[in-house]
């Protein structure tokens, strides 16, 4: 059970909050004390807004612990519009087939439980085609 | 500084060791080694690991691999980076040698993986990714390289089954290799045939994880006995580098960054350029990493390698031999341990010690490995010395 660990992350699995960095403007995700793009101070918030394109996906059978009930499961790099790649499932999927470059959009999802039966859920980004 | 050569190798063979355990694969191999070596007394052993915390629940790896190797009273401790964790040990000992520090040192790198299956073992692997932001969402490394696979093939416009080639050279070369862990050839039909694993990512498209212990010895020129046995090999340059670890931070996860900067610096310390070596035993922990070394080290252009490929440029009769001793594919990868069997089989080759696959006469060797997709880069150049 990682509840402190999870508690830490909610504003970036719930809501895409990262940073924006005052120097070159660059959009980070996720948040970290130094800009990537030009190496200065960055620790102003940032709102993403969830849209971005499918950069590359595969479907997993082999799950590792805890995620075992949730195969196959569709995960991706997903570029964010202002910039950023991150790495999420797809969801909401139905019969459609995924395509690099299809456009998705950001929801909250269960992800998994935290340990056992007793434990938490642990919530998070996943993307959905752009109906 | 001084010249580190090589003075001893031991290996077992790379497979599913259920009668020894971690402590008894390791002292095998480092033993072996020392009697390779001609009996030299070591100063100190590092060890390459990446599971044991997890898988064998257990830690402080120095005291209880030396001990059991009957080495007391020496500097011992464990270097990780993921997969490349055997060569970060090895270039740890490179350091300490060059520096003056140490005369002789034992470098083991150890995994035993099979004391575990299950989702908790895929679990234990994936600690190499980025817990937070890769593995909460379900990655795990084969899914990485999946992602790779599928956009380089995208961007190529290469078949589904482009990368084949690096399989089947691999088995084909394991074949005369008696510590690999699969020794027969493949049909490029049957990778074709393989089975998905992670859509595009077939069976054959990686390396499986096994057991496995391998140690090298490695010393100060002047601290080699007057009767020294073997062909002298010598490290001429060490380099680890890192990359963002994960793959969504990098500004293009199709260049190994790491990779292409470590050869660049081991190359530099060596006095060379990667063109100048005679073979490359790179990381093919999966059929996509082989292709994106081999372009970020230089010798293919961003998109090319698995063309060059399936032209027979990295056969044994090829242009640059690759995986002359079947790679991670076909030897197996014992994670942790892997980075030294890569040295091993340099070592062999350069020494004349190779067997059927001897290359003719090779004098230098350019050796990479990679923790999770190129994370971490560790490349070593080898040369044959004078003795």
């Amino acid at each position: 059970m990682e509840i402190p660990r999870h508690w830490r992350l909610k504003k970036q699995r719930y809501a895409l909050v990262g940073e924006v960095c005052p120097h070159c403007q660059a959009k980070i995700f996720p948040p970290r004390d130094v800009c990537p793009e030009c190496g200065g101070e960055a620790k102003t918030e940032y709102q993403f807004s969830g849209k971005g394109e499918v950069y590359s996906f595969t479907v997993l059978h082999d799950a590792p612990a805890g995620y075992e009930a949730y195969t196959p499961y569709t995960v991706a790099l997903v570029k964010l519009e202002e910039g950023p790649m991150i790495t999420a499932q797809l969801t909401d999927l139905g019969e459609q087939s995924v395509q690099i470059g299809m456009p998705v959009e950001m929801v909250t999802r269960k992800i998994r439980a935290d340990g056992d039966e007793k434990g938490m859920l642990v919530y998070g980004y996943k993307f959905r085609p752009v109906l | 500084m001084s010249e580190v050569v090589i003075a001893g190798i031991g290996q077992l063979p790379v497979g599913e060791h259920w009668s020894l355990s971690l402590r008894t694969l390791a002292s095998r191999v480092i033993r072996a080694a020392l009697k390779d070596a001609g009996g030299l007394r070591p100063q100190a052993l590092y060890i390459g690991n990446y599971l044991a915390p997890m898988v064998s629940h257990q830690s402080n790896l120095g005291p209880l691999l030396a001990d059991e190797s009957g080495l007391a009273g020496i500097e011992a401790y464990t270097m990780e980076a993921a997969g490349a964790s055997g060569s970060a040990a090895f270039h740890q000992a490179v350091l300490a040698i060059q520096s003056g520090y140490m005369d002789v040192v034992v470098v083991v790198g150890v995994e035993k993986y099979n004391d575990m299956v299950g989702p908790e073992l895929e679990a234990a692997v994936a600690q190499s990714t980025d817990y937070d932001y890769e593995a909460v969402n379900g990655l795990i490394p084969m899914g990485q390289a999946a992602l790779l696979m599928r956009r380089y093939l995208h961007e190529t416009g290469a078949p589904r089954t482009a990368l084949g080639e690096f399989s089947v050279l691999a088995h084909a070369n394991a074949v005369n290799n008696p510590n690999a862990a699969f020794r027969k050839a493949i049909s490029p039909e049957s990778y074709a045939r393989a089975e998905m694993f992670a859509e595009p990512l077939n069976l054959l498209d990686m390396a499986p994880y096994l057991d496995g212990a391998a140690a090298i010895v490695l010393a100060r020129r002047e601290a080699l006995p007057a009767d020294f046995a073997h062909p002298i090999v010598r490290v001429s340059g060490s380099s680890l580098v890192v990359d963002a670890l994960a793959l969504h931070d990098r500004p293009n996860p199709l260049r190994f960054q790491s990779a292409a900067f470590s050869v660049e610096r081991a190359c530099g310390q060596a006095g060379i350029l990667p063109g100048d070596v005679d073979f490359f035993e790179l990381c093919d922990a999966f059929s996509i990493f082989a292709a994106l070394s081999l372009e970020a080290a230089g010798f293919a252009r961003p998109g090319e390698a698995w063309r060059m490929a399936q032209e027979g440029s990295f056969g044994l009769k090829g242009k640059l031999p690759i995986s002359t001793l079947g790679g991670l594919k076909a030897r197996g990868n014992p994670l942790g341990a892997t980075g030294v069997y890569q040295l091993v089989e340099a070592t062999l080759q350069l020494r004349g010690q190779a067997g059927p696959n001897q290359l003719p006469n090779p004098r230098r060797a350019l050796v990479q490995s990679l923790g999770g997709p190129a994370s971490t880069a560790v490349t070593q150049v080898l040369e044959r010395g004078s003795n």
